[in-house]
């Protein structure tokens, strides 16, 4: 990584620019198969860690069946839960608590959808914003200081956290995008940075006497009253407002990216900064803009994890893993606004049914195992075609026995 | 310096004004700092400093210090030598490494009497111990910026520290409490490490994936995968699978060396991974500008189509060498569980892959520099909790805010100098 040399004066469009291109530009088959070689790999690793299977492998010459059948229940057993937890609960009494739970997936995607139509937005304009955590954090902490420290009618006072989230977060971006612009300094190193900066200051701010610092003897902040959270859509299912506001962001960035004169700047620098320059477009604005258009975004996400997602005192860990994981729902979407949604949606399921995976006693942490995979297995399909039996350069490898 | 690659022209031009004012502007900066903080800011207390440790042999005399005036003095120091980088800085001289440190020094022992005399609970400050626990805060980031120095240096940039140092951690612990070996859970370490790196290097090299996006998503796959592993095996059966107590290297404090004020405890009080640390980073400097290996090394990351036409095979040796990377960052982790004899826990190296990152940077891409950058952030860290434990005014979480703070000024090129391998990052396609 060039920490100085700045891309967008460069010559050519940097290899990381290829690269993303290559990423958002790969069919959707690459995408299916992805995210089967992932599960099944999650299943090989429940399989060897089930107690079950592991009693009864070793005892395999005996009665290898016994094996299978432990292999078998080990890993329905775990999907069975998940699916479960994320999309239809098939023991509830009624098909409307059943599909409660894809409400709670509904509700669990909106952070990932929102943070990653910010980091998808970086992504189409040649950035790389991987300050989702310290911008999270950012709105996170000024938003719920606008619930619990104003006094707001209902429906205004989530507006208000969110546009004052969403500043903050900007500003973050911004920093990060006017660095890069003038000095050159390289965005991913300025935003993983400024991840433990936000995060640092957020604890200093829930600190005893800190600006943040609730009532309790824990580093929480004050509850944030009923007026600032985002109201349920539905009575009895977990899904908010915040749902929609996804929504209408998406409609937005799509809007933005595919139809808007800016977007077409943007776009046009991510592809080709020097055309781009030579074209008359200010490749340091457009920088700037973009890393504070997807800092304001990831911001509203993280108002949305303070006051539509959790909904009590948070503390310094109210990120949860989104800015990281909202990387790879915009790379699973192709960083297109509505791919961003359907991935987002996906990620949301993960997320709901990894809870039911805890509870019937499996460790949900293979959930971001198969995430992390879903996304190494899309960023090559060269190793996709080769896994097929195919070489990176087109030949068949069975040429070479 | 970073137009110099892209406009031959103004070469010249920049370079004098960008050695010229950077240093006195960002020295000024910290003096009038000081003179705010030590003069304006005072306390009439007297602040302590321990040097010894009670059990040393050689015992020093702990010295007491009036914080407003030495602090006053301190100051008016730094804006002297402010003053001298001024006049370098107008007779167009470049301003020497030993002043920067000795301004460095000076603004630390101010700061330091500074926040001990300021302190609510107790104005003796443990120099001795806040020295000791520095290296041991270090060792990983200099195992960490080991990797990240030689890998970048080869031309591949390693996000992926923070992953190999986790799950070094997590296979020191596993391996070593299995076997009841620390050695064995020394190669384990080495080679969990190694496996990241493969990863890394298959992707990025063989595959041509943006090395970032791979660096970020090894992270969060092995924070994942170790995360799974501590709770499907870990939990259930600590003796069996998690406990490095009985099986971590011991302390050996070297004899004579160990007894030195100040210095002894602080290096010659280790383990072996500690001391390995050491001898790594003295190593790597001397095979990195000293050998056929390190010039190979340096070329590939520099100007790989020139490496390729003498027949350095380009990608071969990107590879090997992020994977002796990912061996010593690997090592680096072991220091967590077997180098302390603590348990695995979830998450446990808690970011330090990026300090260890912010060090390379921080330390120009040399691994005596990025050790010291890392001895630095060790430092900043213990002094943190140091401070926080004696009722200073500083919050502690500022202390662990700066490397944080001067990787962002220094990559932004306000601090140092910081141009990394012309090819690193990218990869070497052959035509």
């Amino acid at each position: 990584m060039s920490a100085v040399p700045p891309v967008i004066d460069a010559g050519q469009p940097s290899r990381m620019n290829a690269a993303l291109q290559r990423i958002l530009n790969g069919n959707w088959l690459v995408g299916i198969v992805a995210v089967v070689l992932s599960i099944l790999v999650g299943s090989v690793l429940i399989a060897v860690t089930d107690s079950g299977v592991q009693a009864a492998a070793g005892y395999f010459f005996a009665r290898p069946l016994d094996t299978i059948a432990a292999i078998w229940e080990s890993i329905a057993g775990a999907y069975a839960a998940f699916f479960r937890g994320g999309i239809f609960d098939y023991r509830a009494a009624t098909f409307a608590e059943g599909i409660e739970s894809f409400a709670e997936s509904l509700h669990r995607s909106t952070p990932l959808i929102i943070a990653a139509l910010g980091i998808g937005l970086t992504f189409r304009a040649g950035l790389f914003n991987i300050g989702g955590r310290g911008q999270i954090l950012f709105g996170a902490a000024f938003g719920g200081w606008i619930a619990f420290g104003t006094d707001l009618p209902y429906v205004i006072h989530p507006i208000v956290a969110v546009l004052v989230g969403a500043v903050a977060g900007a500003f973050l971006g911004a920093v990060a995008g006017a660095l890069k612009a003038f000095t050159g300094a390289h965005e991913v190193i300025v935003t993983i940075m400024l991840n433990f900066i936000a995060l640092n200051l957020l604890v200093w701010a829930l600190n005893p006497g800190g600006p943040l610092r609730g009532q309790g003897s824990s580093p929480l902040t004050p509850p944030p009253p009923e007026s600032s959270l985002f109201p349920f859509l539905f009575p009895g299912y977990s899904v908010t407002a915040g749902f929609l506001l996804a929504i209408a962001l998406t409609a937005g960035v799509w809007w933005l990216l595919e139809r808007s004169s800016l977007g077409f700047k943007l776009r046009a620098v991510g592809e080709n900064p020097a055309a781009a320059r030579t074209a008359g477009i200010d490749t340091k604005a457009i920088t700037i803009i973009a890393m504070a258009l997807s800092g304001a975004l990831v911001g509203i996400a993280g108002v949305e994890l303070a006051l539509g997602e959790t909904r009590r005192p948070f503390g310094s860990s109210i990120d949860n893993g989104v800015g990281f994981e909202a990387i790879t729902v915009a790379l699973l979407g192709r960083s297109r606004a509505w791919g961003m949604l359907a991935a987002g949606i996906l990620f949301g399921i993960f997320r709901a049914g990894a809870v039911q995976m805890r509870i019937a006693g499996y460790s949900d942490d293979i959930v971001t195992v198969v995430q992390a995979l879903i996304v190494l297995f899309l960023a090559a399909p060269p190793l996709i075609r080769e896994l097929w039996g195919v070489r990176p350069d087109g030949r068949r490898k069975a040429a070479k026995a | 310096m970073s137009t110099d690659l892209v406009n031959p022209m103004t070469t010249s031009i920049q370079r004098v004004r960008l050695v010229s004012w950077k240093a006195p502007i960002g020295y000024a900066v910290i003096a009038a700092l000081s003179l705010l903080l030590f003069v304006g800011l005072a306390s009439d207390g007297v602040a302590t400093f321990v040097l010894t440790e009670a059990d040393a042999a050689i015992q020093l005399a702990p010295v007491d210090v009036g914080a407003r005036a030495f602090g006053t003095i301190v100051a008016v120091l730094l804006v002297l030598l402010t003053g001298v980088a001024f006049v370098l800085a107008t007779r167009r001289r470049p301003v020497p490494v030993w002043l920067t440190l000795v301004f460095g020094l000076l603004f630390v022992v101010g700061f330091l009497t500074w926040a001990a005399g300021a302190a609510t609970q107790t104005n003796t400050l443990q120099v001795a111990g806040l020295l000791a626990g520095t290296f041991g805060v270090a060792v990983p980031l200099i195992y960490g910026s080991l990797a990240g120095v030689i890998g970048e240096r080869a031309g591949v940039v390693n996000i992926a520290i923070e992953g190999q140092l986790l799950f070094g951690a997590f296979g020191a612990a596993l391996v070593a409490t299995m076997t009841g070996s620390p050695w064995a859970g020394l190669v384990a370490a080495a080679v969990a490490g190694v496996l990241v790196a493969f990863v890394l290097a298959a992707f990025s090299i063989r595959y041509f994936v943006d090395q970032i996006i791979t660096g970020v998503v090894l992270n969060l796959l092995v924070a994942g995968l170790t995360s799974f592993f501590y709770s499907a095996l870990m939990t259930g059966n600590p003796d069996q699978f998690n406990d490095p107590r009985l099986a971590q290297f011991s302390r050996f404090p070297i004899p004579g060396l160990s007894e030195i004020p100040l210095l002894g405890p602080m290096f010659f009080e280790q383990t072996l991974i500690g001391y390995l640390a050491i001898v790594a980073v003295l190593v790597t400097w001397f095979a990195l500008y000293r050998t056929k290996w390190g010039l190979r090394l340096r070329s590939v990351g520099e100007h790989p189509t020139a490496a390729d036409t003498v027949g350095i095979n380009v990608n071969r040796t990107r590879f090997w060498n992020v994977a002796l990377g990912g061996a010593i960052a690997g090592i680096g982790g072991a220091s967590y569980t077997i180098g302390t004899g603590v348990a695995f826990g979830e998450n446990m190296t808690g970011g330090a892959g990026y300090i260890a990152l912010a060090a390379v940077i921080f330390g120009q891409w040399d691994p005596l520099k990025a050790a010291l950058a890392a001895l630095l952030f060790g430092f900043t860290s213990n002094l943190g909790s140091q401070l926080s434990l004696i009722g200073s005014p500083v919050p502690s979480v500022f202390m662990l805010m700066l490397p944080y703070v001067v990787t962002v000024l220094a990559v932004a090129g306000l601090v140092g100098r910081s141009r990394p391998p012309a090819a690193d990052g990218q990869p070497y396609i052959k035509s």
